[in-house]
């Protein structure tokens, strides 16, 4: 539901980070890292991010997200593991003090710019 | 040519986060966020809860949604102080921003407060994803919701210091494992405290107030 706001944050990063010595920017992909546990909807991302880059050097420019698995630590007995569905109770020890190590990033990783002749 | 970037694409929200944490020490007052689904009872909790804590405890409250003063106008009534956002006027947020939270916070005044309570807008997504600078983090799910909405909507729980099982009343008349609803918020974030309560007749209220009186006083040295 918040995905424009997203959208919005990520354009604006992207075209502060474009050089101003370059002549008309095309940007052909945006890297992201995209956590399982983020609130993100992909699509729903990539639908406002069309939207909004209309016109800028970000226009058609390929959202390419790498989805961050859900790993978690255990405090109590010092384990890691990969969490897949919303348990986070620690399989080792049954209890224990969890703390998510990764899974909710949402972080733009890099621009891939169109390179001109 | 790649450009390398690498930062966080919601840094510009955790940056004003910072801002309202540091202001919120400044004038030392307990900061809490409350959030849950529309319905599941916020309000009505935090009228009780407020004609309990004050005014032993000074609280000011800031109340989100999208439209109305409707919360505003029932929490006013309890002698707190109180401020509504209305969304709608940004595009209809789903969510509070650090920056929307800070400006109504100035506008309240928190010199003389002890507790400022900021009622989120009902929704067990977004509000989760976004810092306000709270000290603390409460999740309020009824039980008319069912027990599974832990596991459906596990980041709100994740994030969340406490929870409130809400609307316990309603249970002889509902289809509803009242355990099985504690066990999975418990899944989802083992050790939290669950307060198990009707806003509507103040059952299980105490243990409640006693965790925010603590919290409050842990931090400001005040309000016990």
């Amino acid at each position: 539901m918040h995905e424009m706001g997203i959208a919005e944050q990520l354009v604006k990063i992207a075209l502060d980070a474009i050089p101003k010595d370059i002549q008309n920017p095309r940007v052909e992909t945006v890297h992201l890292k995209i956590g399982k546990l983020a609130s993100v909807v992909e699509h729903s991302l990539t639908f406002c991010f069309e939207i909004i880059t209309k016109d800028t050097p970000l226009e058609k420019a390929r959202l390419d997200i790498e989805s961050v698995p859900v790993r978690v630590h255990c405090k109590s007995c010092d384990q890691s593991w990969e969490v897949t569905g919303p348990v986070f109770q620690c399989p080792f020890c049954e209890d224990g003090d969890v703390e998510m190590i990764s899974g909710r990033e949402i972080e733009i990783i890099s621009l891939e710019l169109e390179e001109t002749s | 040519m790649e450009i390398k970037i690498q930062k966080k694409v919601l840094e510009v929200n955790e940056t004003e986060a910072e801002k309202n944490r540091k202001f919120f020490r400044q004038k030392n007052v307990f900061v809490l966020n409350m959030m849950s689904s529309p319905g599941s009872g916020k309000t009505e909790t935090l009228c009780k809860t407020l004609a309990r804590l004050m005014p032993g405890v000074r609280v000011g409250v800031i109340v989100g949604d999208i439209c109305t003063t409707n919360d505003a106008d029932r929490l006013i009534k309890t002698g707190a102080r109180v401020t509504q956002i209305n969304t709608d006027q940004f595009g209809g947020d789903c969510h509070l921003s650090a920056s929307l939270v800070l400006d109504s916070a100035k506008k309240l005044g928190c010199d003389d407060l002890d507790l400022l309570i900021v009622e989120n807008i009902g929704n067990l997504v977004c509000p989760a994803e976004f810092d306000i600078g709270e000290d603390a983090r409460a999740v309020v799910l009824s039980v008319t919701e069912g027990e599974d909405k832990p596991l459906k909507y596990p980041l709100m729980f994740r994030v969340a210091d406490v929870a409130i099982l809400n609307k316990i009343d309603l249970l002889p008349y509902l289809d509803v494992d009242r355990d099985l609803a504690v066990g999975n918020m418990q899944k989802v974030h083992p050790r939290m405290p669950v307060f198990e309560m009707s806003a509507k007749t103040e059952e299980g209220y105490e243990p409640w107030l006693d965790w925010l009186k603590l919290k409050v006083f842990e931090k400001t040295g005040k309000g016990l």
